[in-house]
């Protein structure tokens, strides 16, 4: 069994004109060293995901059904006491953005002191031993005088090292990464991504990392899955499924990189956008945006179809598939 | 910290230089000092060679110069009803008035902070609605009225509390005689303190409650959670210090509101501060001692803002006392 | 909301179905505060009507009924339901009268607040640079006085020169002038800051970029977009316009006891309430109470529903 193993997840968000529904019938698992990518536009869901895991959603977002086991335990069955012990210290998480994940009255060692505080017996003063062992490990420039200094006092790049080191701090088993480098200038992103890539493979970590960049989770990671709308809609090893994307959506995906693009002529673009999550069509989400979309597809949605080490969810997928299977077994 | 000092005595001299003209245009136009002096049995060249002998006929600058050498050293002119130095007559009502508003801040202090927290914490909780129910019917009344109806209730229905005065005083020293030290002087005290804080209370409960419930929302604050912190901590350092920040500024600008509510709050109990001084000052157009009240509040607004910005400073790491922020 | 309500059919159409009415119609607090503000509102407006005695009509005032207590107690008179003050006035009747003139001063006062804030904030906005500057530092030293202090020095002092006589014919109008221009940072800040937010959409551009001049644009396109945060500062502003004139008559720097508000007929019962007649001073209290409370409940309820960006200090 793997170590972390989300099942069926569902998540709503208790508006005043209802409840509607962000995330449905997500599964997926991580171990120790294993790296997972979710990928998709902004509002596909994926930072809802991240946060679910650890229970950690703002109102009025709410974990409705589903489970997510870690160690053979269900977190969302856990009391406060045993989650806060998993969160920080066997899981721990890093931001969006870093600019406003520290908390600007407190000095940095304060900040990463008290987080080894919460989960081990350790004096003041080996732990802040240890937050500077994890400052050296992120190669921060001169981390002896960071451990006094205020958020406000660091540039954006160096914030987020202090935040990967902090999630180091205790040794966990996975890191949920939200975006890492988004709100970083583009010089820096690519440091801090090799950074995080290489802490991981040394220190053996499973990583969850959330993106819209599929370069990026090319780059780094074994497994990914994209979400369209609140739904996984392919799921599989990231080289099958960046080499042959099944899925419409993730093919105008790919297509849209700029690798891509021939020069001089203007990039692909998946045309339309993505539904707001109270006016998600029926059938296939996706299905208005869809060069292939058929009747069939706005009326079902579509279950997921084995195809190759991977799943997909879309009729088309599903027809070609099937077409492929049938002469084999007649000749049978 | 020394460009820090420098700006705010600097800022001082811009405030009290700007009360000292308001102030001395006041001593220029209201009431004559010759009648206040000689009475109206002089004849008018007597009064001409009085006014000339006093610089009244001088020019505005040369007078004002003159008011101002004066001012300086603490002489703001004799109390035309009291016969004795202005500035002299509003010192000795001062620590009545500093007790009240010592009494009223305590009541503040030690009650806005748990509530409004907690009420950020649990919004839903009965507790919270109560006090927010509570609060919008504080901030709706105003202190006088409360000052009015809790002597009405406590002081002449049920007879539990004194209604007027300072009561049993105990000496200190100089001109600090102190309610402080005798149950009888700290009974006097209840009731005006509790009406001096009727709106504060409320105004800083409900201030603490939005800026904690936005603070809780923050990134940083889920930041915390994420790290497995424990909630206390969590509450009451990451999201309690933050909030303080706009609390500390709001309560730098109602240093001033609450001045004017010890003059309605002193005029209800007839308690012998400051502020019930003015208002007799005023009515019997006593102006050397209007002058006089002005510049002592004048000197407390200049020295508790220096403190609260003092605070804020050290609350918050981002402003350096040196410079602006 | 009383402009929506005398508009066209389609507008009242268009106000049924909003969210303002819809949160109106569900939250029962809202309700009943709108409903007491509204009666207390036509009861001041139809004083002349209503009121069985004119208070100012000294004709009418016999000192022979001076402080007989409402008529539910003992020794009470039929005439007076809600007794008498200590001239021989009916309370019912100067209470008409009185909240009247305290509601007049709490109106006139924000309307020129909000008249000088929204000016000086749209100006502050629009042009930015040092006019922005320099009308922020102002808002900024104006803020850091307390109104209310403020108020009673200039008050006192305009008292002491004039005389009490002369003032007391000029409080109304001094009253509003003090509190009305005391507290105009409150909308100056909120509609610049509103301004700022506004003037980096593209429809502003867009309106510049067809021509059009720049006080149009200011008053056709952004100044509809401050209202709802001009409407929730407005409504608390009146609360606290009303408190701060009821606190200036109480001191005896306010209207005058021949001509008073709710504040000065307080002022003018206190003497007498250790000698027993409380109702000279509760009773327009209570009324007191009840209209600044209904006014912030009212208040909040709409910061709720309309939620605009405030701007904080």
């Amino acid at each position: 069994m793997a170590l972390l193993e989300v099942k069926n997840l569902e998540v709503k968000f208790g508006l005043r004109s209802g409840a509607v529904t962000a995330l449905r019938d997500i599964s997926f698992t991580v171990d120790r060293g294993q790296r997972l990518g979710i990928v998709g536009e902004s509002g596909a869901g994926k930072s809802v995901a991240a946060f679910s895991i650890l229970n950690l959603l703002s109102r009025p977002g709410y974990i409705s059904s589903g489970e997510i086991n870690f160690d053979g335990k269900n977190l969302l069955k856990m009391s406060p006491d045993q989650l806060r012990n998993v969160r920080g210290n066997r899981i721990s998480m890093i931001f969006q953005d870093p600019m406003m994940t520290l908390n600007p009255v407190l000095t940095v060692g304060a900040q990463m002191v008290e987080c080894l505080q919460a989960h081990t017996r350790v004096s003041k003063e080996d732990a802040r031993k240890i937050a500077l062992e994890k400052l050296k490990l992120v190669q921060i420039p001169s981390p002896e005088k960071r451990l006094d200094q205020y958020p406000h006092e660091l540039s954006g790049g160096m914030k987020q090292r202090i935040i990967i080191a902090i999630a180091l701090l205790l040794n966990p088993d996975i890191i949920i990464a939200d975006e890492p480098t988004t709100a970083l200038d583009v010089t820096i992103q690519a440091e801090i991504m090799d950074l995080l890539l290489e802490l991981c493979t040394s220190q053996n970590l499973g990583l969850i990392l959330i993106t819209h960049d599929l370069g990026v989770v090319s780059q780094v990671t074994q497994q990914m899955i994209v979400m369209y709308a609140g739904k996984i809609i392919e799921q599989g090893p990231t080289k099958e499924i960046i080499n042959d994307a099944q899925h419409p959506y993730t093919q105008g995906l790919i297509n849209a990189l700029p690798q891509q693009g021939v020069p001089g002529e203007r990039l692909y673009q998946i045309p339309g956008a993505m539904p707001p999550l109270q006016r998600i069509p029926k059938g296939c989400a996706f299905h208005p945006r869809c060069t292939y979309a058929q009747e069939r597809c706005e009326k079902e949605q579509p279950d997921f179809t084995i195809s190759g080490g991977c799943r997909v969810a879309c009729h088309m997928v599903e027809d070609m598939i099937k077409q492929a299977n049938v002469p084999a077994s007649e000749e049978k | 910290m020394l460009a820090f000092l420098i700006r705010r005595i600097a800022q001082a001299a811009v405030v009290m230089f700007v009360i000292s003209l308001i102030s001395f245009s006041i001593q220029d136009n209201l009431g004559d000092p010759l009648r206040e002096l000689v009475g109206q049995a002089v004849s008018e060249q007597e009064r001409n060679a009085l006014r000339e002998e006093m610089g009244l006929n001088d020019p505005f600058l040369t007078q004002y110069w003159r008011f101002a050498k004066k001012a300086v050293q603490g002489d703001l002119g004799d109390s035309y009803f009291f016969k004795e130095p202005a500035l002299q007559v509003i010192l000795k009502k001062l620590p009545a008035t500093l007790e009240l508003v010592f009494g009223a801040t305590l009541i503040i202090v030690l009650l806005s902070v748990p509530l409004g927290v907690f009420s950020a914490i649990r919004p839903r909780h009965w507790l919270s609605k109560l006090v927010m129910g509570v609060s919008i019917i504080g901030i709706s009344i105003p202190v006088f009225l409360t000052a009015i109806l809790l002597m009405y209730v406590f002081a002449i229905e049920l007879g539990l509390m004194p209604s007027f005065g300072r009561g049993e005083l105990v000496h200190v020293f100089g001109y600090w005689d102190s309610g402080f030290f005798t149950w009888d002087g700290i009974k006097h005290l209840i009731l005006p303190s509790i009406a001096l804080s009727s709106i504060m209370l409320p105004l800083f409960i409900r201030l603490i409650r939005s800026e904690m419930m936005e603070v809780l929302e923050s990134e940083y604050v889920r930041y915390a959670w994420a790290k497995g912190l424990n909630p206390k901590r969590i509450y009451f350092l990451h999201a309690l210090k933050n909030t303080m920040l706009p609390v500390i500024t709001v309560g730098g600008v109602q240093i001033g509101t609450m001045v004017a509510y010890t003059i309605l709050t002193e005029t209800v109990f007839q308690w012998p501060g400051m502020g019930f001084l003015f208002l007799e000052a005023v009515n019997r157009v006593d102006t050397p001692l209007i002058v006089a009240y002005l510049i002592v509040v004048g000197a407390i607004f200049v020295i508790t803002n220096t403190i609260v910005d003092l605070i804020y400073g050290l609350v918050n790491p981002t402003v350096k006392l040196a410079g602006k922020q | 909301m009383q402009s929506n309500v005398k508009a066209s059919p389609s507008r009242w159409a268009q106000f049924k179905d909003s969210h303002f009415w819809h949160s109106f119609k569900k939250d029962k607090i809202a309700i009943v505060s709108f409903t007491i503000f509204a009666l207390i509102l036509s009861a001041s407006l139809l004083a002349p009507v209503l009121a069985p005695f004119d208070p100012y009509d000294l004709t009418q005032v016999d000192i022979m009924d001076a402080e007989i207590p409402p008529n539910w107690q003992e020794n009470g008179d039929e005439r007076f339901v809600f007794g008498t003050d200590s001239q021989g006035r009916d309370m019912w009747s100067t209470i008409l009268y009185g909240t009247r003139i305290s509601l007049m001063i709490g109106v006139c006062a924000v309307l020129l607040q909000a008249f000088l804030g929204i000016v000086i904030g749209l100006i502050a906005g629009y042009f930015g640079g040092k006019v922005d500057n320099f009308l922020m530092r102002l808002a900024d030293i104006q803020l850091s006085f307390s109104t209310l202090m403020v108020a009673i020095i200039v008050l006192a002092v305009f008292q002491a020169a004039f005389g009490a006589e002369l003032y007391q014919e000029l409080a109304l109008f001094m009253l509003i002038m003090v509190i009305g221009i005391a507290e105009w940072p409150q909308y100056a800040r909120t509609v610049r800051a509103t301004v700022l937010a506004e003037r980096k959409k593209e429809y502003v551009d867009a309106a510049r970029v067809i021509g059009l001049r720049s006080n149009r644009i200011m008053f056709r396109h952004i100044l509809p977009n401050t209202l709802s945060p001009v409407l929730v500062i407005s409504t608390v502003q009146i609360a606290n316009a009303i408190i701060s004139e009821a606190s200036l008559s109480f001191l005896g720097l306010g209207m005058p006891p021949s001509k008073p508000s709710l504040g000065s007929l307080i002022s003018s019962g206190f003497e007498f309430i250790f000698s027993g007649s409380w109702w000279i001073t509760i009773i327009p209290g209570i009324v007191l109470i009840c209209l600044v409370l209904v006014v912030n409940l009212l208040g909040d309820w709409m910061r709720d529903v309309l939620n605009p960006k405030l701007y904080k200090g």
